[in-house]
């Protein structure tokens, strides 16, 4: 018997870590383009550290779309509800009963109620998803401007000592000009992504409702035949990324301390690109949920790179479109050579036998 | 009678547009019995039926293209109003760079920003069939690029189309009653239909949206037909945009068409076709595009607050989409079947005929579902 196992099975990598690699590779040559064309600014510690800081929502909203996305499915009110969260919080951080818990309380009850509202409809009243979360973004805009039309700027002494809450590293920073240590800041935004990141790729990877996703992703009709929840794993997801919007929504007013109409909007899109360029695919059951942070980094460094290499306003969209082109098309190549190598016809072993016997002879 | 029956179930796919258009209308006489009235204005027609379908138009062709799109590939197209953008501002730099306007110098640049269009179409469709990226993003780039194309096509902050003839398009030719962008409409439907039912368009894009791997066996190339689809979806945006920018008078590049395509998207899906691709109806599409454009302009009507018009149409939306639902619809159906039990129940002599009722029925609400 010991003999039968002497030659191992190759592992063959699976598409979700050949994307997720790519993507890797695609955000590692982008950084390291970035660090000799612009070697001054993005050799700071603090350059990378503001990425985070700075768009600490977008990332927590990636999150929530990835399992959707792996789902198969696919959320575009995330920016609406984020949006609609920073106005809310801010109405009641100004108000005279406002309190910070009570602030992050209704946001995450505002993301969960869109969560259960697009999961219930689309999970189990099995109407498409497109649609509903259309309507849930038409929902979200238009709840906000019922709210306040104004932008609101948050006054409140608690508050507004935590949006200016730093955490220091005193061990790392830079020198300026003058010969002044600065030391790196960190908001607190930022733990919350790393926390969230680490407990949806736990989640993702070694949980029931994980796998479940993947499989429901893969094809609804089998993994309904392997006697998976097909309805409630899709409900889950759409409830978690909900809930992801909703987290965004307060960790936006915690750096930005304003509501405003204009708060998360086309963060959907953005989200979206994002996931694709780390590798998720749109149709569903591929993907790795590390995937979702690197493509939003990657995005944001492009973004960067634009900036700071002092391209027009209105060429900047048409560059980072063109960039985007270049992923996806990169992406595309290397699945289908991967897919050419292994196409094979689906014929019985016999004749595949004898197919091979007449090639070779 | 069976003729008819054929015919009816033939209809069933518009039985929610119609529904819809049906129920819009009876709050409209609800909210004032003049509705329909039209009157003459300087010689065309005026009223909320004209208004509806003056508004209505670009939108109608740009879900014509939308169904196509996802019939054939499975996905949407969401740059739909950025190709439009594009294409306009190659037809106004046209125009302007043209010195004397004249009807040609108008057809010329129409033509030539319906070959923009194709351009811009097939860079869409090498992207989805060629490199086989799911639609909504392969049409991304353009969402998020597509702008600042026509910013830079126009080359200044919205230039003015300042001739009569544009104008006459984009409102009134004198001496015809009807606005000229519901003419340009109904030729665009007529074309489309024509082609619809002379050509094997319908069949192959059909086949190709239930299963491109069974449609390739049988011989039809489903690269081919996505392409094609995507060329027509730029032919449509050129199409509308050319109205679009006869209607505003000037070009603005930022608001032009913004956003239209949620609008395609669900126009689409009103008229009861499957955003999964597969089999579609072009005339419930048409119908879903006139509905929306009603919706709008009903809360309009209903005096609803600018600032919840979004959520209203939200909610009427949600609430259109469960009610045609598949799993509403067979609820509804036994719910149907249960009451024609008790009816039937009731009418029969006592002794044994319910049990035999609810026998009959529960069988054949079975095969139903079968």
């Amino acid at each position: 018997m010991g003999s039968l196992n002497t030659t191992k099975p190759k592992k063959r990598l699976s598409n979700s870590n050949l994307l997720f690699i790519i993507a890797g590779i695609i955000f590692i040559l982008m950084y390291g383009f970035a660090l000799i064309s612009f070697p001054d600014s993005f050799m700071q510690f603090q350059t990378f550290f503001d990425l985070f800081n700075l768009n600490a929502a977008l990332i927590i909203m990636t999150l929530g779309l990835c399992v959707v996305m792996i789902v198969g499915g696919i959320d575009i009110s995330i920016g609406a509800v984020c949006g609609l969260v920073t106005m809310a919080c801010a109405m009641l951080l100004q108000s005279t009963m406002g309190n910070i818990w009570g602030a992050l309380l209704l946001s995450l009850g505002i993301g969960i109620a869109f969560g259960l509202l697009h999961g219930y409809l689309i999970a189990y009243l099995e109407i498409q998803p497109f649609i509903i979360t259309l309507s849930g973004l038409f929902l979200a805009q238009g709840l906000l401007t019922i709210l306040h039309k104004d932008p609101i700027n948050v006054t409140m002494p608690a508050f507004v000592s935590l949006r200016d809450f730093t955490i220091v590293i005193p061990w790392l920073g830079t020198q300026n000009r003058l010969g002044v240590f600065i030391p790196c800041e960190i908001k607190p935004g930022v733990i919350i992504v790393v926390a969230l990141v680490v407990l949806f790729a736990a989640l993702m990877k070694w949980s029931r409702f994980g796998r479940n996703v993947y499989a429901v992703g893969g094809n609804n009709q089998s993994a309904r035949m392997l006697g998976i929840n097909v309805k409630k794993t899709i409900f889950f997801s759409y409830v978690i990324c909900g809930l992801t919007a909703g987290i965004a929504g307060f960790v936006f007013i915690m750096t930005t301390g304003a509501g405003n109409i204009g708060n998360g909007s086309l963060f959907e899109m953005k989200a979206i690109a994002s996931n694709v360029i780390g590798g998720i695919l749109l149709n569903g059951g591929v993907g790795n949920l590390l995937g979702a942070p690197i493509g939003t980094l990657t995005l944001l460094i492009i973004n960067e790179l634009i900036r700071a290499a002092g391209v027009q306003s209105n060429s900047q969209a048409i560059v980072s479109g063109l960039l985007l082109y270049l992923f996806i098309v990169m992406q595309s190549i290397v699945m289908s050579l991967r897919g050419r190598r292994n196409f094979r016809l689906a014929l019985p072993s016999w004749l595949q036998g004898k197919k091979k016997a007449e090639n070779q002879g | 009678m069976t003729r008819l029956k054929e015919h009816l179930s033939h209809l069933s796919h518009l039985f929610l547009p119609l529904s819809v258009l049906v129920l819009l209308i009876i709050i409209n006489l609800i909210k004032g019995a003049d509705y329909f009235s039209i009157t003459m204005v300087n010689g065309a027609f005026y009223g909320n039926i004209p208004n509806i379908l003056f508004g209505a138009s670009e939108l109608v062709i740009l879900t014509i293209g939308m169904t196509l799109v996802s019939a054939a590939s499975q996905g949407q197209d969401i740059s739909i109003g950025e190709i439009a953008t594009i294409t306009s501002a190659v037809f106004v730099l046209f125009v302007l760079n043209a010195g004397q306007v004249t009807l040609l110098t108008i057809i010329a640049g129409f033509l030539i920003s319906c070959v923009a269009g194709l351009v811009v179409g097939a860079f869409n469709g090498i992207l989805v069939s060629g490199f086989k990226v799911q639609p909504m993003v392969a049409t991304l780039i353009l969402f998020l690029g597509g702008r600042s194309i026509a910013f830079m096509i126009d080359g200044k902050l919205s230039p003015i189309l300042a001739n009569n003839i544009s104008n006459q398009i984009g409102t009134v030719i004198p001496g015809v009653p009807i606005q000229t962008p519901i003419i340009l409409t109904v030729v665009f439907i007529v074309i489309i239909a024509v082609v619809l039912k002379t050509t094997n368009l319908r069949l192959y894009v059909e086949s190709v949206g239930i299963n491109p791997s069974a449609a390739r066996l049988n011989g039809i190339n489903p690269k081919k037909i996505i392409f094609l689809t995507f060329l027509i979806m730029g032919v449509c945006a050129a199409v509308a945009g050319f109205i679009a920018v006869n209607k505003a008078g000037r070009h603005d590049s930022v608001n032009l068409l913004k956003l239209i395509m949620m609008d395609a998207i669900l126009a689409v899906a009103i008229g009861g076709n499957s955003l999964g691709g597969g089999k579609f109806s072009m005339s419930g599409s048409i119908i879903g595009a006139y509905t929306i454009e009603m919706l709008n302009r009903t809360l309009l009507r209903l005096e609803v607050e600018p600032e919840a018009i979004k959520a209203f149409k939200a909610v009427f939306i949600i609430i259109l989409m469960v009610i045609a639902s598949p799993v509403v619809r067979v609820f509804a159906g036994k719910v149907l079947d249960k009451a024609k039990t008790i009816v039937a129940g009731n009418s029969l002599p006592k002794t044994g005929g319910l049990n035999n009722a609810v026998v009959s029925s529960t069988d054949t609400s079975g095969k139903k579902e079968k």
